[in-house]
């Protein structure tokens, strides 16, 4: 299908963006790289009578290291956040979810800002931002407000972003040296919405967690920071412990039903995706026997 | 409010002007306002590939760009890579492989291989395989498009196949 009709501002500067939303509110959408937005208008599950086309703002593109944080401009592209060397040392984790965004093709257009924006349950990039403890910047007319990502998700598709704001970049704390990382996803094609997926983002010291932090994405209506972590740092991690998280971890989930997966098949692959991510995590593949997808 | 906007961009080497509605995505605009017909419309929301083409030197989806984005870049089609000759070895490749059959995905197809090729001189087949997973073939089962890829790869490289 195609997209409704709708007018069309080229924004020239992040505050004449800004003046664009406060005049039209809802009724407008913000155009980042599109390649969420454009599929949900070429569906028509939206139709905005508004674009705000932001892609030739400069100002909120790019990555930058200081003071300890990684500051990722929104507008900064898929294939960007692949290729940067920044990303691959101070965040692995993200270089790795990275590649199992959508193809080459979307990475080109798709942005970080706009993935974030969109929320949608299923994507890789909300969750790792959960792992990472990133913090979401977002600009309005009165000024800008911080928001940690874990408040920023609030349902499908939904935000604490309101029509007149614009999300204008991210921070993250860089890895530190006993950081680690896993990222895994079921998929039934690489490069599709996850069946279930898991970013999880740890300090590891003498075999025990020191921190842990566990972003699963398309087991509820938003991604998910579960607190089954707690169970799992500053203790020796056994079969009978991560039994117990996984436990907790399952009442947390509220996975949906779709064409891809029964609640009860995501609820499984969930605490598969614990076992093998704790394994992995603490180099202890003996956590992982008997799990499988 | 939802009044037709002027473009200037640059489509296969050649200067367009062109007057259009905003909700015009960039695929309609080439195969309607130009007649380029060789960028094929499947899916229309991103997930089969039959719509790449490079914008700017990448290859993006072009149902997922409006053609008032292209304002001021310049796009190239498989009529421009196949006219210049640029592919003429990928085309050749597919053509003694048998990687086509109806031909629907083969213009995405070779767009994306090509941006492979050009990015990785020699991919194994699981890099091509990642590469292209993006676009959809529903006659060949894949393995002969790869095949022509890792053949036209070798070739480039001044092996044999």
């Amino acid at each position: 299908m195609k997209a409704s009709a709708f007018a069309y501002a080229r924004a020239s500067s992040v505050a004449n963006a800004l003046d664009l939303l406060a005049a039209h509110g809802d009724r407008a959408k913000v155009l980042s790289g599109g390649q969420s937005l454009m599929p949900a208008m070429n569906l028509r599950l939206i139709s905005p009578e508004l674009i705000v086309d932001i892609g030739e703002l400069a100002e909120l593109r790019g990555i930058a290291v200081k003071d300890g944080i990684l500051t990722i401009g929104s507008l900064t592209r898929h294939v960007e956040l692949l290729r940067s060397p920044e990303i691959a040392a101070h965040a692995p984790l993200l270089a790795e979810a990275i590649a199992h965004v959508a193809h080459p093709a979307i990475r080109n257009r798709g942005t970080i800002g706009g993935s974030l924006a969109h929320a949608d349950p299923a994507s890789e990039l909300p969750a790792c931002m959960l792992a990472l403890g990133a913090t979401v910047v977002v600009r309005g007319s009165g000024g800008e407000r911080r928001i940690a990502a874990e408040e920023f998700f609030t349902g499908i598709y939904e935000t604490v972003l309101s029509s007149q704001e614009l999300l204008v970049a991210v921070e993250l704390p860089i890895a530190q040296g006993d950081s680690v990382h896993f990222f895994h996803e079921f998929a039934r094609r690489h490069g599709d919405y996850a069946i279930v997926g898991l970013a999880a983002q740890a300090r590891v010291k003498d075999g025990t967690f020191r921190s842990l932090r566990l972003g699963f994405f398309a087991v509820g209506d938003r991604p998910l920071l579960a607190r089954a972590a707690a169970k799992l740092i500053g203790c020796a991690v056994t079969p009978a412990v991560l039994a117990k998280a996984a436990q907790a971890l399952d009442g947390e989930l509220d996975p949906q039903e779709d064409q891809q997966a029964s609640p009860a098949m995501r609820r499984h692959l969930a605490k598969v995706l614990l076992a093998r991510g704790v394994a992995a995590l603490l180099g202890r593949p003996d956590l992982n026997e008997g799990g499988t997808a | 409010m939802t009044a037709a906007v002027s473009i200037s961009l640059e489509v296969n080497g050649e200067r367009v002007e062109a007057h259009i509605l905003p909700r015009l995505n960039l695929a309609d605009f080439l195969r309607e306002h130009l007649h380029l017909t060789g960028t094929h419309v499947g899916c229309e929301h991103g997930v089969c590939g039959a719509c790449t083409v490079r914008v700017n030197g990448e290859i993006v989806r072009s149902c997922l760009m409006l053609a008032v984005q292209t304002h001021g870049g310049s796009v190239e089609t498989i009529e421009g890579l196949s006219d210049s000759g640029e592919i003429a070895d990928l085309q050749a490749a597919f053509r003694d492989r048998n990687a086509l059959q109806c031909g629907y995905c083969t213009p995405g197809m070779l767009i994306a291989a090509q941006d492979l090729l050009q990015h990785n001189r020699e991919p194994d087949r699981e890099e091509i395989r990642a590469h292209l997973s993006g676009n959809y073939c529903r006659c060949t089962g894949y393995q002969a498009i790869i095949d022509a890829v890792e053949n036209t790869a070798r070739a480039r490289i001044g092996r044999a196949p």
